[in-house]
């Protein structure tokens, strides 16, 4: 087994009184895409804001490359990539400029920097409009650019914070194969993402952080094999009536969870409990048979749905 | 890995505002001209003829000419309100609004290094100001003088010592509001009573102690100095060292701020 690329212990992020990070044990390995998944105010930015060496340490120990950030700051950022989650883009300089004048801050030789320009403009498939003003761009441009940004001092870890929140979904398709790509040529990446199926399509592995602590860790599909039933049947009865219903269902399921707008009944064979829902006489105004995903893994861990 | 060239960090990020400027140089310069010389003009010929015909300025103002007493005061005052402006709305915006600090928070580079790059990047605008406005006085005879090029360095010292005080207020800044309230309260009044128009001692004592804690009446005095050919070496000493401690103090606490603000 290779070094871990990244190695967290008992890490702890307190602003004041409040615990952003409450001793997480983490480790990442070289060239795995690995995922903070929760809710908005699990902790998921603070974490990587650590491990960006942004953001000191409280307690516990962080170990990128075998370094502490708290002494080794400046040399680990040389060698990692950052995505945040809000741009930090020149947007009145063109994508190129914004490229090579990045590069300048990691002490890249000009010729160097312009080079890496060159290549990473056709990375992100921005070439055409190297000379675009910033502010001009779309929003899959501008987080395309982004990306390729952070690519410009060759890193060997990549950290994206939300890398898809706000964009159409061509735009992110676009965008995951962009990463995948990445993948591919073996850099390691971090990302924290609340959608389920970046978290699906994107990651070797994951953690399911709620309220600063990790509930979950493993494979997307070791997780949901583990807390979820293969499928599940969605079912919407009349409004207000949800709660009524779902008392009548009985025993029907391996479990049952009532949502607001609706009722999931987890089951290993969907189709069979619709069958006995219907059976008992029961009429939902609709019902879906899908397979199980993440966010009934966060349901079953947290009690409560991913996206408030 | 590729090799590394070995720029300071600080001037990789002045040339990141280097570049920005690029796109927008030829307006700058001359809107920066525009206002000393409209000043230059307007104090020089109005209030100028009113004043060396009624007093004889070689008596009350110890120059041969109003324009030439006004000459240094234009070049410092020029620097101070450049220096103002350009760290208040550019830092808040770096901060909080396209948030390019925060990108290169993210790089090797250190609070300390965004600021330094930043208050270089404006002793070199104050530079290009000063320098602009002292190559037009050139034109004229009655503002000739070797003096003006010591005297383009001193407003750009004055410019930096003004530059990292409020770089340290404007990283703190929650909002943009107190930035008028900057240039009302503290940047015009320096610029009318401040010695750079008249002698400080037509003024109340009480009104001269406050105009002389701020940097600008020492560099004025300096540079009134130079451009006036009466140079008083420990007198240049003492004003540029007081200039300088400003400058420290700022950079101390901008950097400080900057550090909390950057890598909470």
């Amino acid at each position: 087994m290779p070094e871990p690329l990244i190695v967290a212990h008992q890490l702890v992020k307190r602003f004041g009184e409040f615990t952003a990070v409450d001793g997480i044990d983490v480790e990442v390995q070289p060239g795995e895409v690995f995922g903070f998944l929760g809710p908005n105010g699990a902790g998921k930015s603070s974490t990587m804001r650590m491990i960006a060496c942004v953001s000191p340490v409280t307690s516990g120990t962080l170990r990128l490359f075998g370094l502490d950030p708290a002494t080794h700051g400046p040399e680990i950022r040389g060698r990692i990539g950052v995505v945040p989650q809000l741009d930090t883009l020149d947007g009145e300089l063109s994508v190129q400029e914004n490229l090579w004048l990045y590069g300048r801050f990691f002490d890249l030789p000009r010729a160097e920097a312009k080079k890496r320009t060159v290549e990473l403009l056709e990375f992100a498939q921005l070439s055409d409009r190297a000379d675009s003003v910033v502010e001009h761009l779309s929003g899959g441009m501008k987080r395309r650019l982004s990306i390729a940004r952070s690519l410009i001092n060759n890193p060997q870890l990549l950290l994206l914070d939300e890398p898809t929140t706000g964009l159409d979904p061509q735009a992110r398709h676009v965008l995951w194969d962009r990463l995948y790509r990445l993948k591919q040529q073996g850099v390691t990446q971090v990302l924290t993402t609340h959608y389920m199926d970046e978290a699906e399509q994107l990651c070797d592995r994951l953690v399911v952080m709620d309220q600063g602590r990790i509930v979950a860790e493993g494979s997307p599909r070791s997780l949901i094999e583990q807390y979820s039933t293969r499928e599940v049947l969605e079912l919407r009865f009349a409004a207000g009536s949800n709660e009524d219903h779902a008392r009548q269902l009985g025993d029907i399921g391996e479990r049952q969870e009532l949502l607001p707008d609706r009722v999931l009944v987890y089951a290993h064979d969907g189709e069979a409990a619709l069958a006995a829902t219907h059976a008992r006489g029961l009429q939902p105004e609709s019902a879906l048979v899908r397979r199980a995903s993440l966010e009934d893994v966060f349901l079953q861990l947290t009690g409560r749905s991913l996206v408030d | 890995m590729a090799q590394h060239s070995t720029t300071p960090g600080a001037l990789r990020v002045t040339s990141w505002h280097l570049a920005t400027y690029k796109r927008m140089w030829k307006m700058n310069v001359l809107s920066s001209l525009i206002q000393p010389l409209l000043y230059l003009l307007g104090l020089g010929v109005g209030v100028g003829s009113l004043v060396d015909r009624n007093t004889g300025s070689s008596s009350v103002l110890g120059t041969t000419s109003y324009v030439a007493f006004v000459v240094p005061g234009l070049l410092v005052t020029t620097a101070m309100g450049l220096a103002a402006g350009e760290s208040m709305w550019p830092v808040m915006g770096a901060l909080k609004w396209h948030r390019g600090y925060h990108g290169i928070a993210a790089t090797p580079l250190s609070a300390r290094d965004i600021v330094l790059g930043h208050a270089t990047w404006i002793a070199v605008r104050c530079g290009i100001a000063a320098g602009a406005v002292a190559t037009v006085l050139t034109l004229f005879e009655q503002t000739r003088t070797w003096g003006l090029a010591p005297s383009v360095l001193v407003a750009v010292l004055v410019g930096i010592a003004f530059a990292t005080p409020i770089m340290a207020l404007s990283v703190g800044a929650e909002r943009d509001g107190m930035f008028p309230a900057i240039q009302r309260f503290v940047i015009i009044p320096l610029f009318l009573f401040g010695g750079a128009f008249y002698p400080l001692s037509q003024l109340p004592t009480a009104v001269q102690w406050i105009a002389k804690i701020a940097p600008l009446w020492h560099g004025v005095v300096v540079a009134r100095g130079f451009t006036t050919g009466n140079v008083d070496w420990p007198g240049v000493a003492g004003h540029l060292g007081y200039v300088v401690l400003w400058i420290m103090v700022g950079l101390v606490l901008a950097t400080r701020r900057l550090g909390g603000k950057l890598y909470p």
